[in-house]
């Protein structure tokens, strides 16, 4: 996804000439298509992640189209100030690129693994928050940024699995990969193809389940939740993240408020850090997220 | 030099990246050499004086560097051989960053970059409080210094006449996306900490004589050393190479590391 992510931004930098790339440190054997290409364009500040997103609000201040990118937890959590007033508060043209979501630097440990992102980002006033799924919703989402002015953060996972929506995707509209009857499996970023082997799962227990992707959290798409209020299904949600703030939490927001009620059940990451040694699949089987087939 | 504990410290470091296939070697092998002088020549830690307030305080804050942190305490018997043998595989014991969790030895968890010098001035500051003996060993990254929490540390331990606090810097001249003096400039590293109010010590990193000397230094100010180091150092293809920052040796790699640190040390 990564790969994906750098293509797709080379391609919009050829026709914008205000995309700057910045990087705190980040990027070997990824970044280097476009530091080639566009030499003058490329910045690596020096591990220095909070001056990496003031220099990028600056440069958006006087005009540019900065894209951020590191892995989370110091891209959102180590430089969280700067974010909130430099790019959300002063409501800057700058896009924040994660990599690592979830649990994809799974080895490295709790110090890498991105697990409340979602939650801090969604809490930002002007900030858009987008989780692709697969290297499709990643390829659009990262396309439609150059249009989507203002605040953006884009949660790249690093794993490919496949692709699992092929859908035209918008930013803020649910994509609905399966429609169903009975229940709604809602994923967001990493967990989309662990959401299809979930509806598998379902469906050999005789359920008909929809599988919709929330490639977009933040502004979360209502009318498609309120529909499946409105039609009494069941909503499952599903996030490599932790369970409070994100993906669930916003759509049960959604749902406490409808009037109505629904079954409802949010699958995540319990309120806790990961001390287990592993890979991305080994300690999301050891939550009890691993749903698919092929890793 | 020969040194038969440290040619097999260096040698569990290859063969522990090497089996779970994952980064930061050259980092590792660059600083291995200020932790195996402080941990077997300089530190006063062991396993009877782990839980005391008057230990010495080791914190390598360049966390993405553990392995050499494993292998020097497992050679010293503070780490067992199962920790060593599944080291970052699923269901093992250690990760690639240090979890405080997982042995008493690791007196921090790291591995988020520019951490460690104000957790060090933190123990530092407490040693003083309480009129505890020991010392505050900090170790960073070249790269790491470009971090602005690093500066703030050095600041709070020179206005505080710290003088139990040694910020030690593995000078290996690359970081993750380039080389160090080329990405931030800091040719002059050592006059900056200097003027920051450190007894700033200039040494070759990679001497045991040297960090013995440097490590073993006492000051009324803070201490800080630069240790001037080759990243990957004592396998040849490792050496000054950006792309070993990523890479494990692959088997064929493995060999040829093994012999070379066999013949070196
Ligand atoms: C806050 C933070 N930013 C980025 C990283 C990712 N990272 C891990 S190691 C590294 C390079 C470190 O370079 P240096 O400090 O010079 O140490 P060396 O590997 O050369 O010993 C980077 C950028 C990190 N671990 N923490």
């Amino acid at each position: 996804m990564r790969k994906t992510f750098i293509n797709t931004l080379i391609d919009l930098a050829r026709k914008d000439k205000d995309i700057v790339l910045i990087t705190p440190d980040m990027g070997f054997s990824v970044l280097e298509p476009f530091f080639e290409e566009f030499p003058e364009r490329s910045i690596n500040c020096g591990i220095a992640e909070q001056n990496a997103i003031s220099l990028a609000a600056g440069l958006a201040l006087a005009g540019k189209k900065p894209y951020v990118y590191t892995i989370i937890p110091f891209l959102v959590e180590r430089a969280f100030e700067q974010v909130r007033l430099d790019v959300a508060y002063m409501n800057t043209n700058v896009k924040l690129i994660g990599i690592g979501a979830g649990f994809t630097y799974g080895t490295a440990g709790a110090t890498h693994h991105a697990i409340e992102d979602i939650s801090l980002m969604r809490t930002l006033p002007n900030m858009t928050v987008c989780c692709p799924g697969d290297n499709n919703e990643a390829e659009q989402i990262v396309r439609q940024s150059i249009e989507n002015k203002g605040p953006m953060y884009i949660r790249i996972g690093r794993h490919n699995r496949g692709i699992f929506d092929n859908n035209k995707i918008e930013i803020g509209k649910a994509s609905i990969i399966q429609e169903g009857k009975d229940i709604a499996v809602i994923s967001t970023s990493n967990m989309l193809p662990d959401a299809a082997g979930y509806c598998k799962k379902l469906e050999a227990e005789g359920r008909n389940p929809y599988l919709i992707s929330m490639h977009t959290v933040k502004p979360i798409d209502k009318t498609v939740i309120e529909k499946l209020v409105n039609d009494g299904v069941e909503i499952h949600t599903l996030e490599e993240h932790s369970i409070i703030g994100g993906l669930g939490s916003a759509v049960a927001e959604v749902i406490a408020e409808s009037g109505k009620g629904v079954k409802f059940k949010r699958i995540g990451i319990p309120d806790t850090f990961s001390h287990y040694i592993g890979s991305q699949k080994y300690i999301k089987e050891q939550f009890g997220l691993y749903f698919g087939e092929e890793y | 030099m020969k040194n038969s504990t440290l040619r097999e410290i260096r040698k569990t470091i290859v063969k522990m990246v090497h089996k779970a296939k994952v980064s930061h070697v050259g980092a590792a092998m660059s600083v291995v050499d200020i932790l195996y002088t402080l941990y077997f020549d300089v530190a006063n830690i062991n396993k009877d004086n782990i839980t005391s307030p008057d230990r010495d305080i080791i914190i390598l804050s360049k966390g993405h560097s553990s392995a050499a942190l494993y292998s020097v305490l497992y050679h010293k018997g503070l780490l067992s051989k199962e920790y060593i043998e599944n080291y970052s595989i699923d269901g093992g014991s250690l990760p690639c960053h240090i979890d405080k969790e997982k042995s008493p030895f690791f007196e921090v968890s790291s591995g988020s970059l520019g951490h460690g010098p104000s957790l060090g001035t933190g123990f530092a500051l407490a040693k003083k409080m309480d009129k505890n003996s020991g010392r505050v060993f900090v170790i960073c990254g070249d790269g790491e210094c470009n971090e602005g929490s690093v500066w703030e540390a050095l600041m709070f331990a020179s206005t505080h006449k710290l003088d139990n606090f040694v910020f030690i810097i593995d000078y290996n001249k690359f970081q993750g996306f380039g080389a160090t003096n080329e990405v931030i400039d800091q040719t002059n590293i050592a006059q900056r900490v200097q003027s920051f109010g450190f007894d700033t010590l200039v040494i070759d990193g990679n001497d045991l004589n040297e960090l013995k000397t440097a490590l073993t230094h006492k000051s009324d100010k803070p201490v800080a050393i630069i240790a001037d180091t080759t990243k990957g150092k004592g396998v040849s293809f490792m050496e000054n190479k950006l792309e070993w920052h990523y890479k494990s040796p692959n088997d064929e790699q493995l060999e040829i590391a093994l012999a070379e640190l066999e013949e070196k040390y």
